[in-house]
């Protein structure tokens, strides 16, 4: 009986997201979808954004991703493994690391946008640039993408660390091969959050990576994400509805996207190289 | 049984239990292990036998995985151990500081209670550490799984499926293929902790014919919590038995003195079933 209503229960709150979706994406496609199509994707934006395109958008917030991701993943996979295998749990300095990621994590995107402006824009001398935008949000996400791979290793069975150390392979060979591998459903699951939040992001971009809508040159141009340029249009611009609520089923496309393919990578690797399900 | 092949340390393997002679491969000199500021394990003295398998018997708690994980530093990976004594393995002692610490794991192997092979197919679980120490040709790769895979009598079972996850395997053929994992380092010593005791009976008959079938080609110490077990395969017996919650070992000798003319009241009691 408990179980049942349990069960219930559940079923009632995956109904309520649905819905919340549901009807989130039902507002969008009141204006949006009459204005989608794929000249709306290949094309530039006019008369700021009422009409055209998205083109530079795109490409703009994929750079702006690009950038984020080789700066984040490297750096946090790195961090990561340093917490989790290389200082023992009680480590001062760790200690001290953990706190500080822990508190970043709860900081405000519009602080981590003034500091991206002051530290890489202004005194970096990037300016506003994609590179300036996508540093700025490798520095938001890294702190709940570092805590989430730790927490993956560390819950990694310790006995693959014995049977690694035991046949006289050094640590970091054994991270490589056996723990980072196995703590991998943990990392992609970091990895999604920190591209939900990157992608969705707009304060920290407004001070970074800039309004331009011109089609970027390079990264160092400055170029304006999808989430800027949603906000812009709904904001700033009468009579950019259509426009907006068009460029938000993109991004919710783009989000989807990521999403799946974060997942589709991890089953392929966990076939592939791990086991499935880690029962024995 | 491919007994024949390559991978020896120490010669063919010979039948008889008494084939060993009692030429110290590992020499214990007054060896304590403490965890933080508690001693677990006080003042063992023995001498490990080349060639011969040499028993660890007692009762949970004395010691015996301490004692056991000194032997080729494991302990270094316990936060708050510490160990004193001497322990010496080819003229040095292997606890001093200074030591190759990857290569003095590559002779002396170890096998755990649990079975871990890693969660990557079987033969990865074999080719990453030969790679590790350097073996690049895949065909001498492949040469020395088939060989190893032979030695454990695993080749007949899993030739076909090479590429499948370890850890599908049952738990006595994941034992197997943990032995051959350290096997295939051509180690000269195998410790190994409990190596049967999360296994079911069958397999644990299998695996215990082939520590018996090591004997003679590589030095090996099994802690073992099945007294009859230590009784059929082990040449040399050690007993370790907690005295003021310290462990300590209190008898050692040839495993048929130990089992049936037992010297100390409290070895006398504990392989009669009386205490333990
Ligand atoms: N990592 C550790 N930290 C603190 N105490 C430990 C640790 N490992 C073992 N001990 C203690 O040391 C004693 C001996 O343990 P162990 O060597 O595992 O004995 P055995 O293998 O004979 O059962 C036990 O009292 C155990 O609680
Ligand atoms: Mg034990």
């Amino acid at each position: 009986m408990a179980e049942r209503l349990f069960q219930a229960g559940i079923w009632c709150a995956a109904l309520l997201v649905l819905m919340v979706l549901f009807w989130l994406v039902q507002g969008l496609l009141d204006q949006g979808l009459a204005k989608l199509s794929v000249d709306f994707l290949f094309s530039q934006p006019q008369n700021a954004g009422r009409d055209g395109g998205i083109s530079s958008i795109l490409v703009a917030t994929l750079l702006i991703l690009a950038v984020t991701l080789l700066v984040a993943l490297p750096l946090g996979l790195a961090s990561a493994v340093w917490l989790a295998e290389f200082t023992a749990t009680h480590n001062f300095w760790a200690r001290k690391v953990r706190l500080a990621l822990d508190v970043m994590a709860g900081v405000p995107s519009i602080v981590f946008g003034l500091f991206g402006y002051a530290f890489f824009s202004l005194f970096l001398g990037m300016g506003f640039s994609i590179l300036s935008g996508g540093l700025t949000l490798a520095c938001m996400i890294l702190p709940v993408f570092i805590r989430t791979c730790e927490i993956g290793l560390r819950s990694v069975n310790n006995s693959w660390r014995q049977g690694a150390a035991a046949l006289g392979m050094p640590k970091i060979k054994a991270v490589w091969f056996i723990l980072l591998p196995a703590a991998l459903p943990a990392i992609s699951a970091g990895l999604i959050l920190g591209i939900g939040r990157a992608t969705a992001e707009t304060a920290a971009l407004m001070f970074t990576s800039g309004y331009v809508d011109r089609m970027p040159g390079s990264v160092m141009d400055s170029g304006r994400a999808l989430s800027v340029h949603i906000y812009d249009l709904s904001m700033n611009v009468t009579g950019g509805d259509a426009a907006a609520q068009a460029s938000a089923l993109i991004l919710l496309m783009i989000i989807m996207v990521l999403n799946m393919l974060a997942y589709a990578i991890t089953d392929l690797w966990l076939g592939r190289r791990v086991l499935n399900g880690f029962a024995n | 049984m491919a007994l024949q092949t390559k991978g020896f340390t120490l010669g063919q393997l010979t039948e008889a239990k008494t084939c060993c002679e009692p030429i110290p491969h590992l020499s214990v000199h007054n060896l304590s292990v403490k965890y933080q500021h508690k001693t677990v394990l006080e003042n063992v003295n023995l001498d490990i036998y080349k060639g011969c398998i040499t028993a660890l018997i007692g009762p949970s708690g004395c010691g015996k995985t301490s004692f056991l994980s000194t032997l080729n530093r494991m302990t270094d990976m316990i936060a708050g151990a510490s160990v004193s004594g001497k322990v010496l393995f080819h003229d040095d002692n292997i606890l001093n500081q200074p030591i190759d610490l990857l290569t003095l794991r590559r002779q002396i192997g170890m096998i755990f209670q649990k079975p871990n092979p890693f969660p990557l197919s079987i033969y990865r679980n074999l080719a990453l550490p030969l790679r590790e120490i350097g073996i690049k040709d895949k065909q001498l790769i492949d040469y020395k799984i088939e060989t190893v895979l032979k030695d454990v009598g695993l080749w007949q079972e899993v030739h076909h499926q090479l590429d499948m996850t370890a850890t599908k395997l049952s738990g006595g053929q994941q034992q197997r293929l943990c032995i051959a994992r350290a096997l295939v380092l051509e180690p000269e010593i195998l410790l190994m902790d409990e190596p049967c005791s999360a296994l079911d009976p069958i397999s644990s008959a299998v695996v215990e014919d082939l520590i018996v079938s090591l004997r003679g080609r590589y030095t090996v110490v099994i802690v073992t919590h099945n007294l009859a077990q230590a009784k059929r395969v082990a040449n040399y017996a050690g007993f370790f038995w907690m005295q003021e919650r310290v462990g300590k070992l209190v008898e050692f000798g040839r495993s048929q003195h130990l089992f049936d003319q037992p010297q100390n009241e409290l070895t006398a009691a504990f392989v009669n079933g009386r205490k333990g």
